[in-house]
């Protein structure tokens, strides 16, 4: 909050609406964002927006501390809330870096005893604070975990047990050591509240009786997504307890037995009238497809990105799903999958294809810039892509980009770095200069092939509506990265590895970094000095270099760099120093 | 090659292009390259480092734009193929929970595919000259020369080269050594007249080393002997009939 746009509001006479109607009407505000708006117009809109305030939503648990949060939001019933720096993902951050939310429950247990919801990524979370968090707390409703680790099942365990009222347990993607899969036995027999259960990406086999009988008891839910172990013999005896679901997320759909079984799928999924969204199906084939045909009526959201699946057999499908609006596949499906794609679903905004086999460099596997391009014929309500791929021209980018100009999330990943347009030889620089020419509603951007500083002079100039922008192997010198950070009004979250960005474009953003959320350079050719530098000038940032060993005592290997009121880290582990 | 007449604060050797094994000129290409977790290929791996700087006054974003491709044409070739080897980390940037879904799932997969033999699946490259990539099969999944041919036929159907001439080849009528299709193949006309055209012929590299001629042996025998599959020019592939019948001889007595 500026101190001196507050002294100016507060010198003119303002509502005099009562501050518990001005309350009630705040209550109805969702949106953090325009929440914030509201706290900054005066000193009792501040108060009001504070105390109405249910739920917070902290973006990098080091920029603030629990207390300042607590002391500021005395009403909180929800939280959400991010740690570790996005490149974690791909093994980038060391463990035991941090963003443990012990010190958080702490606080929530003392201040927010009637705490209802947590939902967390990439934090750490052992099995203690699932034991704590699940006693602490008596209306607890909801937990997700997504990209969490340092846990095990043994802390599902202990929140299947004692959270009585718990509606929702979402656990994705996560690094957790899975014991076994009798944490979901642990639900008492009683228990029947659950309207959300996801593990889908738990490996133990559950007891498939006590899931069954859950399911029966809790006759509110929704969301169910299971692990691959549930066979495709068991789905009908969960889908025919579940009525009310709209979200499906199946086990193995491998058919091992003959025909027989088949029908009673047939009806499961003929009764599944409301569901929206639909995953899972690993192990799927041709043959077993068809089941799924009755229920894609209505299907809006279709992740097939563990199912291995070919362009016919996608073909196929997408005929029975006309109101699809996101889509996530695996390159198996190839050119003439996205073909079908582009032929079937008109409605389609958002569209991610995985790769299968990302390291395998000499088999040719996957889709190339002409599926990209059937897509961008038929789909041209597209506004959010992920494309891994091995082989893009900039001609192709033009096109898609002119037949689809609404794009908010561009995501290109070209798999193979420095990589330049295969049929001009050409750097990728066109490509992506056509992307935030066309694209005005620009607000998340990853480039990759091979580009030299032209891209991000474009970027600088055009993506004026850019606010986080992902780089690796890219540029040719400073300049690049001074372009970014002088142009990008926007700009929240940048990060970098392996480019040829050094101190001079680092000290270039001083003036930037407070404005934005995180920095994150590694594999660059930032010094500690430069560091050292930038933390003297700019003493409200935390400026962070992760040391990594055997590395060159005056090299900045990693460096995160984040605005924070929470001071320094008190927590930090050795090999991370704070200038 | 033109920069400009301002260098300021680079040297030549900044702007100068580079082609390097990692540590080489005291930079610290190297060290990144060791940090990034190269594996043993490390000694192989060229490290190419284009360093040009748009910041030169006097020089318009087209010319820059020439002397790049200059020295792209110079590298692109080369780049793509020693980059090949080495495994970055972190990158290609695929959750981990993805990387391990997926290679349980091949596994499994691959044993549901098992028929006849019922041990693990018999992956081979297969390269057809003067396309632009490899593509991979298990032959475990095919019963015999046809179905395989019919499946390569599928898999390079995309190129301008038609291969129907592989059907003909395959078109042995036992498959195998003995009696019929041996008849066929050792028919020395016939043969001929595929090696000189221009057709393709398919081959293998077995066990040993050596390359083969395919269709030689009995199909179970071709599957546990192959190693790889390259599909050449009819002209390429005269030198290796001799050998192919030799082989065969000695492996009938």
């Amino acid at each position: 909050m500026d101190p001196e746009r507050k002294k100016v509001v507060e010198h003119v006479a303002v509502s005099t609406f009562p501050d518990e109607v001005l309350e009630r009407v705040l209550v109805q505000l969702k949106s953090h964002k325009d929440r914030s708006s509201v706290s900054l117009v005066c000193h009792s809109w501040y108060d009001a927006e504070r105390f109405s305030r249910t739920h917070v939503f902290i973006a990098n648990c080091y920029s603030v501390t629990p207390e300042i949060v607590s002391r500021r939001f005395p009403n909180i019933r929800s939280v959400s809330l991010k740690g570790k720096p996005r490149f974690s993902d791909f093994n980038l951050v060391p463990p035991n870096w941090g963003a443990n939310i012990r010190s958080w429950l702490v606080m929530f247990a003392a201040k927010y005893p009637f705490l209802e919801e947590l939902r967390l990524k990439r934090m750490t979370v052992t099995d203690e604070s699932l034991e704590f968090l699940a006693l602490s707390f008596p209306n607890f409703k909801a937990l997700s975990l997504l990209s969490c680790d340092g846990f095990s099942t043994d802390g599902l365990a202990a929140i299947a047990t004692h959270c009585k009222n718990l509606a929702e347990l979402d656990i994705q993607e996560n690094d957790l050591n899975d014991k076994s899969g009798s944490w979901l036995s642990c639900f008492p027999e009683n228990f029947s509240s659950l309207e959300v259960l996801n593990f889908a990406n738990l490996s133990n086999d559950v007891n498939f009786e006590a899931l069954e009988r859950l399911v029966s008891r809790c006759k509110s839910l929704k969301v169910l997504k299971v692990n691959r172990n549930i066979t495709l013999e068991q789905l009908p005896r969960l889908l025919i307890r579940a009525p009310l679901l709209t979200e499906l997320g199946t086990g193995s759909f491998l058919q091992e037995h003959p025909a027989c079984q088949y029908s009673e799928l047939e009806n499961a999924f003929n009764k599944c009238m409301n569901l929206n969204t639909l995953s899972g199906l690993s192990e799927v084939t041709a043959l077993s497809l068809p089941a799924l045909y009755p229920a894609c009526a209505n299907l809006t959201f279709m992740n097939l990105s563990c199912a291995a699946l070919q362009s016919g057999e996608l073909a196929k499908l997408l005929v029975h799903c006309p109101c699809l609006r996101r889509l996530w596949v695996l390159d198996t499906v190839e050119d003439k999958g996205l073909e079908a794609v582009g032929s079937n679903c008109p409605l389609l905004e958002e569209l991610r294809v995985f790769p299968t086999d990302p390291f395998d460099e000499d088999t040719f596997h996957g889709v190339t810039e002409s599926g990209f391009i059937a897509v961008s014929y038929g789909c041209r309500r597209l506004s959010y892509v992920l494309y891994f791929c091995r082989q893009m021209t900039n001609a192709a980018v033009a096109t898609i980009v002119q037949n689809c100009p609404d794009f908010t999330h561009f995501r290109l990943c070209i798999m193979n770095p420095w990589q330049p347009d295969y049929q001009t030889n050409e750097p990728m620089d066109e490509a992506f200069c056509a992307v935030v020419k066309s694209c005005t509603k620009l607000q998340r951007l990853a480039v990759s092939g091979l580009l030299t500083d032209l891209t991000f002079e474009y970027i600088g100039k055009y993506a004026k509506n850019l606010e986080t922008l992902s780089v690796a192997f890219a540029g040719s010198s400073d300049w690049g990265m001074q372009c970014v950070l002088g142009g990008c009004p926007k700009l929240r979250k940048l990060e970098i590895r392996d480019c040829p960005f050094g101190n001079a474009a680092l000290l270039s953003g001083l003036d930037k970094y407070e404005s934005m959320r995180s920095l994150w350079m590694s594999d660059c050719k930032v010094t500690m000095n430069g560091c050292r530098v930038l933390a003297k000038e700019m003493p409200r940032l935390n400026v962070e270099v992760i040391k990594v060993d055997g590395s060159n005592e005056s090299q900045a290997d990693k460096v995160y760099v984040y605005r924070s009121v929470a001071g320094p880290r008190t927590d930090a582990p050795p090999f991370v120093l704070t200038l | 090659m033109e920069i400009g007449s301002e260098k300021e604060k680079m040297g030549f050797e900044e702007t100068e292009l580079r082609l390097g094994l990692p540590g080489n000129g005291g930079s610290t290409e190297g060290e990144v390259a060791r940090k990034r977790g190269f594996s043993e290929t490390e000694a192989t791996t060229m490290d190419l480092k284009l360093k040009l700087s748009s910041k030169d006054a006097g020089m318009d974003l087209n010319e820059k734009a020439k002397t790049l491709k200059k020295e792209k044409n110079l590298l692109t070739a080369d780049t793509a193929k020693h980059h090949a080897k080495a495994q970055v980390v972190g990158w290609p940037p695929v959750r981990s929970f993805r990387k391990n879904m997926l290679a349980v799932q091949k596994g499994s997969s691959e044993e549901s595919d098992n028929k006849a033999s019922g041990n693990i699946a018999a992956f081979v490259k297969v390269s057809m000259d003067g396309a632009p990539y490899l593509r991979k099969v298990d032959l475990k999944t095919y019963q015999s020369y046809k179905e395989l041919s019919v499946a390569l036929g599928k898999m390079f159907s995309s190129f301008t080269i038609v291969p129907n001439n592989l059907i003909w080849f395959f078109n042995i009528e036992t498959g195998n050594c003995g009696s019929q299709g041996m008849k066929d193949f050792m028919n020395e006309s016939k043969l001929m007249d595929v090696l000189n055209s221009s057709d393709y012929v398919p081959t293998y590299e077995d066990k040993v080393g050596d390359w083969m001629l395919v269709g030689d042996v009995p199909w179970e025998m071709f599957v546990d002997s192959c190693n790889r599959l390259r599909i050449m020019k009819g002209k390429e592939a005269i030198g290796l009939a001799p050998r192919a019948m030799e082989k065969c001889m000695r492996n009938r007595s």
